[in-house]
């Protein structure tokens, strides 16, 4: 079993008469990329905030690498890297400059080199001397990257790290994600509105709902414990109708468009269904899965 | 060690701020136009003041020299001097809050103490470099352009003349009470920046809190005296106490006790509210 990096347990916040958070629990194991996921206004970002000890809970506990946050908090921030909503540096600082005061409050000392090398790293290679007022919205997300890791840190919080950046700044950071894990078994917090990017990248996943964490669990497990409903583009519609309501009498088939069907079925009946179909003579121009992490959040949310 | 590196920062930060330059080149500019002003006519101004004097003294030597030159331009810039300082330490937590970078510096293994106290002791250098470049402009440059001499002031007990060499010690004790007087000021504004996200807002607020200190210390109202001598604007021209003759030392110790007690209550008070604050920002 995997250690636990950090345990959260029934966290509340209240700001004035508002209760931003009313009762989160979660952990989150070594090596996991773990999603954090909400509708706008959920209780995320005060969720991670107090993680992260920049607001103090009303009560429950926080724990990472099994020191409470309350009275190890140097030393938990030590070890942890994060992005905030957005990276904000000093508009009238270069990016260097900027990177050389963050590092200097980092317990690791930090070279010239390691700077530059890590500007390298992220894409921000010759716009060392450039001053951040300058930079576009995805130069400062990658300025914000390289702050997070550059002491590197055991643990990273990136909240919606991808927000406004290129289809391949998107890739980019998601190609980066994954070789933290896969290269340097890092600890990712991924806290995303893209709820594609989080099946994709995360291996366990909690969501968070009007203050309380709804579920949490390993993604996959999450994902086949219900039905999948699947999209079938056919050569022969009503003939694949008459096929499958054979077999499935009580199957509720929805016709989409000509050549389209769609059908609750589970998801290791893909591939029979599939064969049963080829055998009959029809052609499958596509099969795709429908529900997806989009469907199970609205779910979980609505629920 | 860190907290080493974080006063080094503040400093940085404040040395690499465009804004920070204003109060120097305010200085250079004021100081300038007054050296000028007092070049060119500045006998006559002194005339005016010795004229009501000339049936009992006779004035000989270099009347307008250095070292009067330099007590003018202080008593007349000491009290522009705390908007220079403000505006840039009325900033240091708040316009952090506005930027957003107060998060990413809070998210760093640095307790929110050190980090205050490295702001206020990078304010104070901040005070001590605006301080220095003062005396530099008024006692040397002063003394450069009109040469050196006995000083003359006039205060509320009537004319003291002080000797050439006794002058020097009380412009060095004069600029200290002047240091703890602005670093003060710089307490105050950053204690002030430590209750809003807003950047302006803090410096406006101090300068308010110190017009409405001087209109309240020159009401001459029964009703203010009990804490007249408690304000900091009325300890703000202390400085001058050191060229009285003989020299006040209890009301110069007062001054300067009041004005640490005023800067350990505002720290104080800065570490309380800054350590319990939630960054929403």
């Amino acid at each position: 079993m995997s250690e636990k990096i950090i345990e959260i347990k029934s966290i509340a916040k209240k700001f004035g008469l508002f209760e931003a958070v009313k009762d989160v629990s979660f952990h989150v194991n070594q090596g996991d990329v773990f999603g954090f996921l909400g509708p706008n206004g959920a209780g995320k970002s005060t969720t991670i905030r107090c993680m992260l000890s920049l607001v103090k809970p009303d009560s429950g506990s926080i724990e990472i690498f099994g020191k409470s946050i309350f009275t190890h908090r140097n030393d938990i921030l030590a070890r942890t890297g994060s992005i905030i909503e957005k990276p904000d540096f000093y508009k009238y600082l270069s990016a260097y400059r900027n990177l050389e005061i963050f590092s200097r409050l980092s317990r690791l000392s930090t070279s010239k080199q390691d700077i530059y090398k890590m500007l390298d790293f992220v894409g921000l290679g010759g716009r060392e001397k450039d001053k951040f007022s300058g930079f576009s919205h995805g130069m400062k997300q990658r300025l914000g990257i390289a702050q997070t890791l550059l002491h590197n840190p055991d643990l990273i919080v990136l909240d919606e790290p991808t927000t406004g950046l290129d289809p391949q700044g998107i890739i980019d950071i998601r190609n980066l994600i994954l070789r933290l894990k896969n290269e340097q078994h890092k600890t990712v917090i991924l806290s995303s509105h893209n709820l594609a990017e989080i099946e994709i990248i995360c291996n366990r996943m909690v969501i968070i709902n009007k203050g309380v964490s709804v579920v949490e669990g390993e993604v996959k497990a999450l994902m086949n414990n219900e039905d999948l409903v699947v999209r079938l583009e056919l050569s022969n519609k009503e003939k694949a109708k008459a096929l499958i309501l054979a077999q499935y009498p009580n199957m509720t088939i929805t016709d989409i468009n000509e050549t389209n069907i769609e059908l609750p079925i589970e998801k290791s009946m893909i591939s029979e269904l599939n064969k049963d179909l080829v055998n009959a003579g029809i052609g499958i121009f596509s099969i795709e899965a429908k529900r997806k992490l989009e469907d199970y959040f609205i779910k979980m949310v609505n629920t | 060690m860190i907290f080493i590196k974080s006063i080094y920062n503040e400093v940085i930060k404040i040395a690499l701020k465009p804004r920070s330059y204003l109060g120097i080149a305010a200085i250079t500019v004021l100081v300038g136009v007054i050296l000028f002003a007092l070049k060119s006519d500045g006998m006559s101004i002194i005339s005016f003041v010795t004229s009501s004097f000339e049936q009992t003294l006779s004035f000989e030597g270099n009347v307008l020299n250095g070292n009067l030159v330099a007590f003018i331009i202080l008593q007349m810039l000491i009290i522009q001097i705390p908007l220079l300082i403000a505006l840039v330490t009325g900033d240091l937590v708040s316009g952090e809050a506005a930027m957003g970078t107060i998060r990413m510096l809070l998210t760093q293994p640095i307790s929110r103490t050190q980090l205050l106290l490295s702001k206020f002791i990078a304010g104070g250098i901040y005070t001590l470099v605006v301080i220095v470049w003062l005396g530099f402009m008024s006692v040397i440059m002063g003394k450069l352009l009109f040469g050196t001499g006995d000083l003359m002031v006039l205060n509320s007990d009537g004319l003291v003349i002080l000797q050439e060499a006794d002058v020097n010690w009380r412009y060095a004790g004069g600029f200290l009470v002047a240091f703890l007087a602005l670093f003060t000021v710089s307490s105050l504004s950053i204690c002030l920046s430590c209750f809003t996200d807003n950047s302006i807002g803090p410096i406006v607020t101090t300068m308010s809190i110190i017009l409405l200190f001087t209109i309240i210390g020159t009401l001459d109202v029964h009703v203010f005296d009990s804490v007249r001598p408690f304000l900091l604007t009325s300890h703000m021209a202390s400085w001058r106490s050191f060229f009285e003759d003989p020299l006040p030392i209890l009301d110069i110790k007062n001054s300067i006790l009041i004005l640490l007690i005023h800067n350990v209550l505002l720290i104080s008070i800065s570490i309380y509210v800054f350590n319990k604050k939630d960054i929403t920002a």
